[in-house]
């Protein structure tokens, strides 16, 4: 429980950090950067290498990376329904989730193959 | 385009969408341990590039944009979904640079230092990122 807390406090604050940053700058396209910065693996990632050894940590790294493609071919769905339909971001950004999901777990299914 | 810092949107921020985001960041945090007890480094690591925190953000850029829009008398829901499109836009460049930031650390976090990599790959993400949206721009 102890442990979950500290990933909680943590995550929590590196995310914040990350989102301050994006409000900080100007235009928006370079703002969006901050929407994938590495807030949430930073936090696992360092907490990871303490707790389970370079090598668990090593191995999630080499998952991310097919949830990294996975997270911009979301995106670019978000954005291009965003630009031409009539659909808030709230709706849009949460419906499209599974694709996310489909697309991680796909990559990671072909790559157990 | 030039990079400009502008603090004026920090102002439209209220204390609870700071809240918010918090409490995103550190249920994904949390989770994505958990997940990785579960069923293992390899399902848990796909959840370190979850867009967790995106969908709060992108909707708050929405929000802020309608109603700097609305206060200046005109319909501003268009031109919120079109700042949300920008950002989502730019956040797929970041996830360029996310990629680039799993690799370097699969590759050197066994062999190097821990801090030296996370430090380090941290760094290349925001090379990266900022390498692919200069060479949008100009395109």
């Amino acid at each position: 429980m102890k442990v979950i807390l500290i990933r909680f406090l943590i995550g929590g604050v590196a995310v914040s950090l990350f989102s301050f940053l994006g409000d900080l700058f100007k235009p928006k396209s370079f703002a969006g950067l901050f929407g994938a910065a590495p807030s949430v693996a930073l936090a696992t990632l360092g907490l990871t290498v303490a707790s389970d050894g370079r090598y668990y940590a090593a191995a999630e790294a080499s998952s991310m990376m097919a949830g990294a493609v996975a997270f911009f071919i979301y995106a670019r769905c978000v954005s291009w329904i965003l630009m031409r339909g009539r659909f808030a971001a709230l709706w849009v950004t949460i419906s499209l989730l599974p694709v996310w999901g489909m697309v991680a777990f796909g990559l990671w299914y072909v790559r157990l193959k | 385009m030039q990079v400009k810092i502008d603090a004026s949107a920090l102002k439209q921020t209220r204390w609870y969408e700071f809240g918010a985001r918090f409490l995103f960041g550190g249920l994904i945090t949390a989770g994505a341990g958990m997940i990785a007890k579960e069923f293992g480094p390899a399902v848990g690591g796909l959840f370190l590039a979850f867009p967790a925190i995106f969908p709060a953000g992108a909707t708050l850029i929405e929000k802020h944009e309608k109603q700097k829009k609305e206060r200046a008398g005109l319909h501003g829901s268009a031109r919120g979904r079109k700042a949300a499109a920008v950002d989502a836009a730019g956040a797929s460049i970041g996830s360029i640079g996310l990629f680039v930031f799993a690799l370097v650390i699969k590759r050197y976090l066994v062999s190097h230092g821990p801090w030296l990599v996370l430090t380090g790959a941290t760094a290349i993400w925001l090379a990266v990122s900022l390498l692919v949206w200069q060479v949008r721009e100009r395109m």
